[in-house]
């Protein structure tokens, strides 16, 4: 990908139009403590170089200080579909600043996690708390604005949209003006869409698909669509950005790219969960692990922990360990 | 490049659209404004000049005629709001056409039980207000239905302001009311610009009206307020993910459809000066809905032109009443197959919406990132063609197609 390139040189402008937006931490993040925070982070020393190429491109958020505080909280979460449990009692934390994996077996009750976190279901008992804030009864388009942004196991852009005005939707999350404004063209709604494109085009850059800018979403290649996806969530300021597998369809080469976007998201400052079934993305790019299966919890910890756990063995290859077909599961990785 | 690119479109008549739009959506907002001053000047005129085969006369009186043409427009520019952009399929719209020339027969006919005599000029913002507020009183319960649903309940509205029409005493069903107030003013000659008879006056109140409605509405949607409304048409559930308040848009659209639906009510009522309850059927909705389908969803100057042709072709072959509607139906079906995405398709609608953003992204693609943007596209041949002009940001090009 030749996005760093091109990031590098966007830098500014986009820091700039973050900086109102910074989140309840006041501490401004300088220079020095992003890249303490990044020796921090435990991650490879690649993330140090792209961070520190793109580190200014993502919001102003909260490197520093906060890292590896709880930022997502799911709380004794039970999902009830008529009598069907899609998810029981699942509880587990999303730190500032990680990458956490969601995984697990089909129908294990990832997509449904997802889908509760971000409004699309309710939970029948939990909560989910966004910096304490309780997630379970608030509006859908609440939610975003709270700071949790998604994207979509199957691509759902605006097709008849351009690939720009696909990520300018998602700065409108930010934005304020309604009929009024707009009827009338009030100076608010002028410097909204002004700054709209300007970040909208930065970020388009960061995810490496600013030369289809002016591209229909549908016209767009399968790769770029996925990234266009990730573009707009990250438009909407998230806090905790969900991918709901991102390297699905994707080729060997395609996926090694994606898992150096995730990283280089995380390295922004943003925090991830990442529902994937490809294990080499999963381990390639995930800080901690938590293991779904049959809507329980079963394992939650260090993705090498993770993988020798006798209960995550046999939740993915079925009974006893000893009558696991050779070369399935996460053994590629 | 530029050569290139035009060598392989080719003299086909699809290339050559192309070309025109790309051309156009290349220009300035102001500069196609500019573009549209002539051509609004020739539609002012049109009544006077009444060119031969294009006039209506003897048949119909050609102003009217135009008149008559001119309010579908307007109409079918609201219905386009609701249907076009944010996808809500509206099957009583004529509910609030209704509403509004019922307002200004009540506000000014001395039928009215209300007594008062409001001139014109007061009735138009009480009506438009009024026609809002039964939007969104109709939008409230029916807007979290999607879809058939959506569509079976707006037709059961108007049905229900119609059926009120007939059955509420104080709107005097069949009888109806007489002198409507139209607005003032006189020619030179003494003879009222506004009458009954002679709907010249009518009718360019009538374009220069239609002309302040496309600048707003043309301001709504290039603003998060249109995106909003695209993006529920296409994935409402994709939108509200992405933060859009899609309930609250979507109440909106109904809300300024309805304002222009109440606006093109007493312009009509004023024209005509009488109003009851015979113009506001089922079948009035549907020529509604057929004027938005023909012209192009979503497409502002298709939903004028196809609006234009289905008030306007009835009048035209009127020679042979009995045949009239069959070259009517006949015209819309030859439409319909020949071209099912509208006259002017979404892909003109979509530059259209999207011309101030390309022009943006040039314009911040110079201040972003001045040679990454045009190397990598330059190389790709993917954006359209940019000149030095262009990372100025003094010349914006737009038109992703």
């Amino acid at each position: 990908m030749s996005a760093g390139d091109d990031v590098q040189r966007s830098a500014t402008p986009v820091g700039a139009t973050h900086e109102s937006t910074s989140t309840s931490l006041d501490v401004p993040p300088s220079e020095e403590g992003i890249l303490e925070s990044l020796e921090h982070m435990g991650a490879a020393e690649r993330a140090e170089h792209d961070a520190a190429v793109s580190a200014s491109v993502a919001p102003a958020r909260d490197f520093a200080v906060a890292q590896g505080e709880t930022l997502l909280a799911v709380d004794g979460l039970t999902v009830r579909f008529g009598g069907l449990t899609a998810l029981d009692d699942v509880s587990f934390d999303v730190r500032r600043g990680e990458i956490l994996g969601l995984i697990g077996p089909n129908g294990a009750g990832k997509t449904t996690c997802f889908n509760i976190m971000t409004g699309v279901y309710r939970p029948t008992s939990g909560d989910v708390l966004l910096e304490g804030r309780s997630l379970a009864r608030m509006k859908r388009y609440r939610i975003i604005q709270a700071g949790v942004a998604r994207t979509f196991q199957n691509i759902r852009l605006f097709g008849a949209m351009t690939a720009l005005e696909n990520v300018v939707v998602g700065t409108d999350a930010r934005h304020r003006t309604s009929v009024p404004g707009a009827l009338l063209r009030l100076p608010r709604h002028r410097r909204e869409e002004r700054d709209a494109v300007e970040k909208a085009m930065a970020l388009l850059e960061f995810v490496g698909i600013a030369d289809r800018a002016a591209d229909k979403a549908t016209a767009l290649p399968y790769g770029y669509q996925r990234r266009l996806e990730i573009a707009r969530a990250l438009a909407t300021e998230p806090k905790l950005l969900c991918l709901d597998e991102p390297a699905a369809g994707f080729s060997a080469s395609e996926k090694d790219a994606l898992s150096e976007l995730i990283l280089k998201i995380r390295d922004d400052g943003y925090t991830v969960v990442i529902v994937e079934h490809d294990m080499r993305v999963v381990l390639g790019v995930t800080d901690r692990l938590v293991v779904l299966d049959f809507g329980r919890k079963i394992a939650d910890g260090l993705p090498d922990e993770v993988r020798r756990d006798p209960a995550v063995i046999s939740a993915y290859l079925g009974g006893a360990v000893e009558d696991a077909p050779a070369g399935a599961g996460e053994e590629d990785a | 490049m530029t050569d290139t690119k035009r060598s392989e479109a080719g003299p086909s008549v699809r290339a050559r659209f192309a070309a025109v739009s790309h051309w156009w959506n290349g220009q300035s907002r102001p500069v196609q404004w500019a573009y549209m001053v002539p051509v609004v000047l020739f539609l002012l005129a049109l009544p006077v000049l009444n060119p031969p085969i294009i006039t209506t006369e003897p048949y119909t009186d050609f102003p009217i005629s135009l008149f008559n043409a001119a309010v579908f427009a307007l109409i079918a520019i609201g219905l386009n709001v609701v249907i076009g952009q944010a996808g809500l399929l509206d099957l009583g719209y004529v509910g609030f056409f209704a509403i509004g020339a019922y307002t200004a027969a009540l506000l000014s006919s001395p039928d009215s039980e209300l007594g008062v005599r409001y001139p014109w000029l007061v009735i138009v913002p009480i009506a438009m207000v009024v026609t809002m507020i039964s939007g969104v009183i109709l939008g409230t319960p029916t807007l979290r239905l999607r879809g058939d649903y959506l569509a079976i309940v707006t037709l059961g509205f108007g049905e229900i302001v119609r059926l009120l029409a007939d059955n509420v005493d104080p709107l005097r069903g069949n009888r109806g009311f007489q002198n409507i107030a139209r607005p003032g003013g006189e020619f030179p000659d003494g003879t009222p610009i506004f009458s009954q008879t002679d709907a010249l006056g009518f009718y360019w109140l009538a374009v220069i009206i239609i002309v302040i409605v496309l600048l707003f509405m043309g301001n709504l949607e290039r603003s998060r307020v249109g995106r909003a409304w695209i993006a529920v048409r296409e994935d409402e559930d994709a939108a509200e993910l992405s933060g859009v308040p899609t309930y609250r848009f979507k109440i909106w659209a109904f809300a300024i459809g309805a304002a222009v639906g109440g606006l093109s009510g007493t312009l009509f009522a004023a024209q005509v000066g009488y109003v009851n309850n015979q113009r506001f059927d089922v079948t009035t909705s549907i020529l509604y809905l057929a004027a938005v389908v023909l012209g192009g969803q979503g497409n502002k100057v298709g939903v004028i032109v196809g609006a234009f042709l289905v008030s306007y072709i009835p009048d035209r072959f009127q020679f042979e009443p009995q045949y009239r509607f069959l070259v009517f139906g006949i015209a819309l079906i030859v439409l319909m197959i020949f071209r099912p995405q509208g006259l002017l398709g979404m892909r003109q609608h979509l530059l259209t919406y999207g011309r101030q953003a390309y022009r943006k992204l040039f314009g911040a693609g110079a201040a972003v990132a001045p040679s990454g943007l045009s190397a990598s596209s330059r190389a790709r041949g993917d954006l359209p063609e940019t000149t030095p002009d262009d990372h100025a940001g003094t010349s914006p090009r737009g038109g992703g197609e």
